[in-house]
């Protein structure tokens, strides 16, 4: 089991629902964000494209957070989620240091909190909250072991990019192009 | 061409719009414990060579700061936590990935071993000194009898705990300044560097005091090769260390490192010391001063200039 996302570029609109639905579902301390909107103009003026990101935890295959933390706290759980045991967490930031799309945070109480793929709703057999919120469906979520998956359906017939590839972590969010 | 980007819904405290997640307290430890690494090896290395009587100062009495200076550093490290009350998850675990676990562990090794160290010369240092306890007057004829296995000990972990300073930067890969290898034997050469000055500064002997300049010197030769090798590192690597390397070559911290680590913190103490040993009448605690301050800064440097460096935006 290999859960990823995949986020259309051609369809998300930059509203940051998928942003409010995550720090609502997750009790997210304020001023804080597990997920959030990059908007990326290129070109030049008249000839601009623009492209919008919902971005958030990579849930790397290699991931840099889980190798560096000196207690085990950062480690996978079930189908490559990369999850945070705050009761284990001693603060000490190297897995902030170390994540090349700055995805985790400290949270107000001390430990490093991040995106979770919303695992307690993945078990239960839902998507994630800013999947499920998402207005104009530009998400989609699943297993990638599983060619009948939402996400596997939409990256067969579609380019895709992942972010920093050359940062060599493995990233789990692809990019619909 | 990029002509802009824009994030928004995020504005996370210490981490946007640069992260900053580590203060004074990492540069400061990193300093104290290079300081400490450097001491622990001339001390160790001079015992192990049979040299104890001809350099009292490196072997005994400067080794009395390592203790001090490796528990003000670990109180830094402490300080760093964010989560304080669960420090002691370090020590239920051995994670050799992680440079940080094995470096907490071996701080957990050499700090007791250097305070046994500086116990069996506690009577030669304060005559009147009593142990009060009879087992510990034993304890005290065991570890002098050990004093060459401990040095053998102390040899091996103060390279470890000298070179850690510098791994746990490179370790990160995320951080384009950081994640270059020769940041480990830089920051050991620095460290025995700021070791070799402080035995310098605090030696009263001719000869112990010369041979550590020359020492001290040679390690700057070293240290500034390893600075060039850095440089061309980075400048002949990918887009994003290329970019970081900026930050020193044109970018915000360009005159702290150029001024206070290479020019004032290396090459003038530098110059200084060959000055002095061509027989100039030059206070030793000027050139010695220097090297520690250019150490410390070195460490603040890096530390705050790696966090700037990244991958996206």
């Amino acid at each position: 089991m290999r859960y990823a996302m995949a986020i259309d570029t051609k369809k998300c609109v930059g509203c940051s629902d998928c942003v409010v639905a995550c720090q609502t579902e997750n009790n997210v301390p304020h001023g804080y964000c597990r997920d959030w909107v990059v908007e990326v103009m290129d070109g030049t003026y008249p000839n601009l494209e623009m492209e919008i990101r919902s971005e958030r935890c990579n849930h790397c295959d290699n991931s840099p957070c889980v190798r560096c933390c000196p207690t085990g706290a950062s480690h996978y759980a079930d189908g490559g989620i990369i999850k945070v045991k705050p009761h284990k967490c001693i603060g000490c930031g190297a897995c902030i240091q170390s994540c090349p799309y700055d995805a985790r945070y400290s949270h107000p109480d001390g430990y490093v909190d991040k995106c979770t793929f919303c695992k307690h709703r993945v078990d239960k057999g839902e998507d994630p909250s800013c999947v499920s919120v998402c207005p104009t469906n530009c998400m989609y979520f699943g297993d990638l072991d599983d060619p009948a998956s939402d996400v596997s359906k939409a990256l067969r017939n579609r380019k895709y990019k992942a972010l920093a590839p050359e940062a060599g972590t493995k990233p789990q969010i692809f990019y619909l192009i | 061409m990029r002509e802009e980007i824009f994030i928004s819904g995020r504005n996370i405290p210490n981490i946007d719009p640069h992260l900053n997640i580590w203060h004074w307290q990492i540069p400061v430890y990193l300093f104290l414990g290079g300081l400490a690494a450097g001491i622990l090896f001339f001390a160790a290395l001079y015992t192990i060579l049979g040299k104890e009587k001809q350099m009292p100062t490196t072997v005994k009495w400067a080794t009395f700061l390592v203790p001090v200076a490796l528990v003000l550093g670990l109180f830094a490290l402490f300080l760093d936590l964010k989560h304080k009350l669960y420090f002691w998850q370090l020590y239920t675990t051995v994670r050799f990935e992680s440079p940080m676990s094995w470096g907490a562990w071996v701080l957990m090794i050499i700090t007791p071993l250097s305070m046994i160290w500086c116990a069996t010369y506690i009577k030669e240092l304060i005559p009147k000194w009593d142990w009060k306890f009879e087992f510990l007057n034993k304890f005290e004829k065991f570890a002098i009898a050990n004093r060459k296995p401990m040095a053998w000990a102390l040899l091996i972990l103060s390279v470890i705990l000298g070179i850690y300073t510098g791994i746990l930067l490179s370790a990160f890969n995320a951080r384009p300044l950081w994640n270059t290898s020769i940041l480990g034997p830089l920051f050991l050469v620095s460290g025995l560097s700021t070791g070799a000055a402080a035995i310098m500064w605090m030696s009263k002997d001719h000869f112990e005091r010369t041979l550590m300049s020359k020492i001290d010197l040679m390690l700057i030769m070293i240290e500034l090769f390893f600075i060039t090798h850095l440089f061309m590192g980075f400048l002949a690597s990918s887009a994003v260390q290329i970019q970081a390397v900026g930050l020193f070559l044109g970018g915000q911290f360009t005159v702290s490192f150029w001024v206070f680590v290479v020019i004032l913190g290396l090459v003038f103490p530098a110059v200084l010391e060959i000055m002095k040993l061509r027989g100039y009448k030059i206070p030793v605690a000027i050139p010695a001063f220097l090297i520690l301050f250019g150490g410390l800064m070195f460490r603040f440097i890096m530390v705050e200039a790696g966090q700037i460096t990244r991958y996206l935006y």
